[in-house]
């Protein structure tokens, strides 16, 4: 059961709250995780990554274990700690003030 | 008819604002979909319950929301927007060329017959097609090839902003880009035609009357004479008489001619419905009076429309889409601007009075006239 924290904005639009859990087959890798996601919650296409190209939108991270996911290669397997539900997978909305 | 809805789009969310056909009280609603950008929020013009709403936001992209019950509750449908085959490039500005890529919807536009068929207009400039409410999109990708490899965007972006459906001909559509110009279709969208003869443009282009990067602004049209169109371009106000063969300039005495929407009263063909901004650089009314112009000669003859409108010191802009009509017997007009007040006139620009003076700033206006 993989945890994934979910911005406000995404919430309101999946109808969740902050945590949704989540069943992965297999490796569990970023995309395994967003198609998951998106397969459970179909609103969510689009707005975590472009639904052409799976290319992660500029302002979204990927944050776990005290680490940014975001430039790591989308197949390439998380820490076990998310596999298990032990640490959450969060997509962030990046800073982006002014 | 019993009253009108207002539908406005924000920067920051979209409201409904609801009222009798006095239109002196009115019912708020919303921040619907608060904290996003909703450029358009527009109805079906046969189905008042059917409302469509374009959704983006830096962080999250676009969304396509659809309410069957007049905005109460809403649901988001499809938004995969897939450009048709290669899309090649258009200029970008630094005169380079530069690839198609997808922003955002600028417009939304249903059927005047069927509510589930309705036309997107998008930035990077495209017009996608819904036959099933919304669900999936298609592009009707012939568009580029009216010389899209000489479009450029203007400040705003290369957004086609303005859809116009020809309620006599269904293979009719006008539309229009920032900066390419206005274009036709006579054939449903396979093959389109620049509609630009007439149009000058010398402070814009190198060649002033060039067959496409003019920067128009916005279209207008009334449904009982779809061959007659009004344009407000970048500088000056324009008509067409024939389907837009052909412009001629109907600026006359306005206090500028620059500005970005423009609108035609519901029951006079002839009576037509700008805001004068200073100039390109100052986005501002002049003088910093708020004033609409109405032509009721179907141009060149304009009066100013004060009354309720605030006459000193007022420096906010009217965006291209935020200015509307409704169809009760004595014709309404709206406004919104982007210091965030949407006006109303209940009596064809004679009278105004704030319905709200506090949203965001407003992107676009459109009303339903409920039956």
């Amino acid at each position: 059961m993989i945890r994934v924290l979910l911005p406000t904005h995404l919430q309101r639009l999946a109808n969740v709250g902050r945590e949704v859990q989540i069943e992965v087959d297999g490796p569990v890798t970023q995309r395994a995780i967003l198609d998951a996601l998106e397969a459970r919650y179909p609103a969510l296409r689009g707005t975590i990554r472009d639904q052409l190209t799976y290319k992660r939108r500029d302002f979204i991270r990927f944050f776990a274990c005290g680490e940014d996911f975001s430039l790591a290669d989308p197949d390439a397997p998380l820490p076990e700690t998310i596999a298990t539900g032990a640490e959450r997978f969060m997509i962030v909305g990046a800073m982006a003030g002014g | 008819m019993s009253g009108v809805r207002v539908l406005v789009g924000t920067r920051k969310g979209a409201f409904i604002l609801t009222s009798d056909a006095g239109r002196k009280k009115w019912e708020v609603s919303g921040p619907h979909f608060a904290g996003w950008e909703i450029y358009h929020i527009n109805g079906s013009p046969v189905d008042p319950d059917r409302i469509y709403a374009s959704q983006s936001s830096g962080w999250f992209g676009q969304l396509i929301q659809r309410s069957d019950n007049g905005g109460k509750t809403w649901n988001p449908v499809g938004n995969k927007f897939e450009y048709e085959g290669p899309t090649g490039t258009h200029q970008w500005f630094d005169g380079s060329q530069h690839p198609w890529e997808f922003k955002r919807i600028w417009q939304l536009v249903a059927s005047p017959n069927d509510p589930d068929l309705l036309y997107a207009g998008a930035e990077d400039a495209a017009l996608f097609r819904s036959a099933d409410g919304g669900q999936s999109w298609q592009e009707l990708a012939g568009l580029r090839n009216a010389k899209g490899h000489l479009w450029q965007p203007g400040a705003g972006g290369m957004c086609l902003h303005t859809i116009l459906l020809d309620p006599a001909n269904p293979q009719r559509i006008f539309i229009a880009i920032s900066a390419a110009g206005a274009f036709r279709t006579d054939d449903g969208g396979q093959t389109w035609l620049p509609i630009n003869h007439g149009l000058h443009s010398p402070y814009e282009l190198p060649d002033p009357s060039a067959e496409v990067g003019h920067c128009v602004h916005n279209l207008a049209m009334h449904p009982a004479r779809p061959d007659v169109l009004f344009m407000q371009k970048h500088w000056d106000v324009m008509r067409s008489d024939d389907a837009g063969y052909m412009w001629r300039e109907v600026s006359g005495d306005l206090p500028s001619d620059f500005g970005f929407p423009i609108a035609v009263h519901a029951h006079e063909p002839e009576t037509i419905y700008v805001v004068p901004i200073k100039s390109d650089s100052e986005h501002f009314p002049p003088d910093g009076k708020l004033r609409v112009y109405r032509s009721r000669s179907g141009g060149n003859e304009w009066q100013a429309l004060t009354n309720g409108l605030p006459q000193s010191n007022c420096y906010v802009n009217i965006l291209r889409s935020a200015l509307a009509v409704d169809h009760l017997d004595s014709c309404g007009v709206y406004f919104g601007t982007t210091g965030g007040q949407v006006y109303a006139s209940p009596d064809s620009g004679d009278h105004w009075a704030p319905i709200v003076h506090d949203l965001p700033a407003v992107l676009s206006v459109e009303v339903q006239t409920l039956p």
